[in-house]
């Protein structure tokens, strides 16, 4: 008996000692790891929870109403909007630009040197990027990096003239055209000359092929003018000053009843003439071209812009996680799906619709929903970026949630319930996650 | 070769994708340029003017930074903040990860998918109970509560990084150590810490990275004698027109030191992207 008692007894107390021994092993190897996320991210989520529902000053318990707050203030509203185009805009570009870097690199010869460039700016911190993007996107296209690009290509479809700041001079029978350009005031007929002063051009900005300015000579057959630079110092408007020069290159009309019936350019010394039948009446137009301004850019840190300009930054800084992601999934994807579909006389395009984009799927969702919990918390770029006075435009719920918090106003109550906020966006990601975890094991 | 391949291999191809590579290179390097420039010439002229004429080029920015106690101090403060970080997360986060992939213990399951969890909480959570917290405890303000709530935040992801490294370790290893006599805490510092170092790098350097480049944490938990580069340079940020010529330097010093960190260590850095990602 006694040695049954004992022989029940001691597997028990074995046991309770390896529990015990358990439980202290447990605890030495996980104890700090814990003690450190309850008190600093579990709590926090509870007190944060308690403390929305409170008011600024924290006495007062005031159920949902900062909720209601945020949804009913211009300010936050638009932080809250601003976010869900953040959402809806930004994942998708960086994974589409994500799967076309890494399929186009994939077999590229030099591939590790295209990937170390996409990749590089994901170390980069958001002041560095944000100070960097606030000077690319510089209002003037002579300072600005992204507006001088604008301004290149709009200027290849539309050239800006030679004299942008030109007027009528005050004895110019010119009236200015809706639209740009001028048209004469008089008319004129076989025989004519007509003297079309401009004024409002530096001297030094004319044409380096531009001479003295002559006195039209027309024929009886022909009506005959100059456009030239009416101003020299002590001469006289709307008389050809021995130093005044003519204004070559000037795209000029001759109309007739609203109607274009030739065109001419004035030439070195700023004459042009038109073979015209005796009797007809007809108007001389400058056209707009000559005077049409260089483009001036787009306000990217206006606010209209803005928001895309700080998007443009996130997507340099974070595309590089796409590529490093999908990559990894296309060199374990298995190439002889692909080569079978090849042989099936698939096109490149179809075996990347049909095959390799479906069994990247998975991968494809993983970045997806990574970038859609990133962007949910953006601050920084935006912050940096968009100017003090842009920032209501640009606004975004982690900003507003530091500005009413910390960035002066002071209300906890209201930045309590702006970081629930964006903890309730962040949980279908969050269960995204722990479904993929639990599957994946 | 496969026709992706011929196609990737044309010259037009090969052009696009210099052009992309270019492209993405070009802000650092803007960055560089404007770094070395005058703030009167950031102000009237693009970079490129300054290529047609090296000469402008100057280092009188970096050398006035170098001589602002602000900036050096704020250098340092980062130093102090990130390398304690960093010991800590991967020291604590490498324990904890043994417990949840090695030793069977009830609730261990269930005690991962809250890591998992709380790998993607937004940290403005915390914000507001940590500065109240941290107040009564007197570390608002000072380098070890910025370290703290750093420390919280990283765990996370640490704890599942290294977990996921360690999970593939085989089975045998351990078993055979512990017919030798081995504990587990032998088995974690002579067996699988040695075998995790390329996670651990990975993982040591993500975490550098993270603290090196937070902004938010700095801006809120640390006053101006504690505070980082990057809470330094972004308090000039507020006059950014007359301050040019220290920010573009400023910001390309905190820019340098985790540029050299990825051009030394890419692999590690790649490695731990893939990971730290939540699998589907």
């Amino acid at each position: 008996m006694a040695t049954a008692v004992k022989d029940n007894r001691a597997p028990r107390a074995n046991k309770t000692g390896r529990a015990v021994v358990l439980f202290l092993k447990v605890s030495a190897f996980l104890g700090p790891a814990l003690i450190i996320l309850g008190a600093l991210l579990v709590y926090p989520i509870i007190f944060t929870g308690v403390r929305s529902t409170f008011d600024a000053s924290g006495n007062n318990f005031v159920g949902l109403a900062n909720y209601e707050q945020i949804f009913t203030q211009p300010r936050t509203l638009i932080a809250v909007r601003n976010n869900l185009i953040w959402v809806l805009v930004v994942p998708p570009i960086i994974t589409a630009l994500g799967l076309i870097f890494a399929v186009l690199s994939n077999r590229l010869p030099w591939r590790s040197a295209f990937r170390m460039a996409i990749f590089m700016p994901l170390v980069v911190s958001g002041l560095a990027a944000g100070v960097t993007f606030r000077f690319l996107f510089a209002a003037s296209p002579e300072v600005g990096t992204a507006n001088a690009m604008v301004r290149s290509v709009a200027h290849i479809f539309q050239p800006p003239g030679e004299y942008p700041t030109a007027r009528a001079s005050r004895e110019a029978p010119l009236e200015a055209l809706e639209g740009g350009g001028f048209q004469s005031t008089i008319s004129v007929t076989a025989g004519d000359t007509i003297y079309l002063g401009l004024v409002g051009v530096q001297a030094n900005a004319l044409p380096q092929e531009a001479q003295a300015a002559l006195a039209p000579a027309a024929t009886p057959g022909s009506v005959a003018g100059v456009v030239w630079l009416d101003f020299s110092p002590g001469g006289t408007v709307g008389e050809i000053d021995p130093a005044e020069r003519g204004m070559p290159n000037v795209p000029v009309r001759l109309m007739s009843d609203d109607q274009v019936v030739a065109r001419t350019l004035t030439d070195e010394s700023g004459r042009f003439s038109f073979d015209v039948q005796s009797g007809a009446q007809h108007r001389v137009q400058l056209a707009a071209s000559a005077f049409r301004a260089p483009h001036p850019g787009i306000a990217w840190l206006g606010p209209t812009f803005i928001t895309i300009a700080i998007m443009i930054g996130y997507i340099w800084m974070q595309t590089g996680f796409a590529v490093v992601i999908i990559g990894a999934g296309l060199s374990s994807l298995d190439r002889e799906l692909q080569e079978a579909a090849r042989t099936d006389g698939a096109t490149e395009l179809q075996v990347f619709r049909h095959v390799t984009v479906p069994v990247l799927m998975p991968i494809l969702m993983v970045v997806l929903v990574t970038t859609v919990i990133n962007v949910l918390k953006i601050f920084d770029l935006v912050y940096i970026i968009a100017p003090e006075s842009m920032q209501p435009y640009a606004n975004v719920l982690a900003l507003e949630m530091w500005r009413a918090s910390f960035g002066g106003a002071r209300d906890f109550g209201l930045g309590s319930a702006l970081a629930m906020l964006l903890l309730i966006m962040i949980i279908p990601a969050m269960l995204f996650n722990i479904r993929n975890f639990r599957r994946s094991g | 070769m496969t026709r992706l391949a011929r196609f990737v291999s044309t010259g037009a191809m090969q052009i696009v994708l210099m052009a992309i590579a270019l492209f993405w290179l070009l802000p650092v390097f803007v960055l560089f340029i404007q770094s070395l420039r005058s703030s009167g010439e950031i102000a009237n002229s693009g970079w490129w003017t300054a290529l047609a004429n090296p000469s402008s080029l100057m280092v009188d920015n970096y050398r006035a930074l170098l001589e602002n106690p602000d900036i050096i101090r704020s250098f340092w403060n980062t130093v102090y903040i990130t390398v304690p970080t960093t010991i800590l997360v991967v020291a604590i986060a490498a324990g904890a990860a043994y417990a949840l992939s090695w030793i069977k213990f009830r609730g261990r399951d269930t005690l991962l998918l809250i890591v998992v969890g709380l790998l993607v909480v937004p940290l403005q959570i915390a914000l507001i109970p940590l500065a109240r917290l941290f107040g009564d405890l007197g570390l608002f303000g000072t380098i070890p509560g910025v370290v703290l709530f750093h420390v919280g935040f990283g765990l996370p992801f640490a704890i599942f990084l290294l977990r996921n490294f360690f999970v593939g370790v085989p089975r045998e290893l351990f078993e055979s150590a512990r017919v030798d006599g081995a504990n587990d805490l032998i088995i974690f510092a002579r067996i699988l810490i040695p075998l995790a170092l390329p996670a651990i790098a990975s993982l040591t350097i993500f975490q550098f990275l993270w603290v090196w480049n937070d902004l938010l944490i700095a801006m809120v938990f640390a006053d101006p004698a504690s505070a980082p580069l990057t809470a330094a340079i972004q308090r000039q940020t507020r006059a950014f027109g007359q301050n040019v010529d220290v920010i573009a330097p400023g910001a390309f010093l905190q820019m340098v030191v985790p540029l050299f960190v990825f051009f030394a260590f890419q692999r590690y850095f790649v490695q731990g992207i893939l990971g730290g990602a939540v699998k589907g």
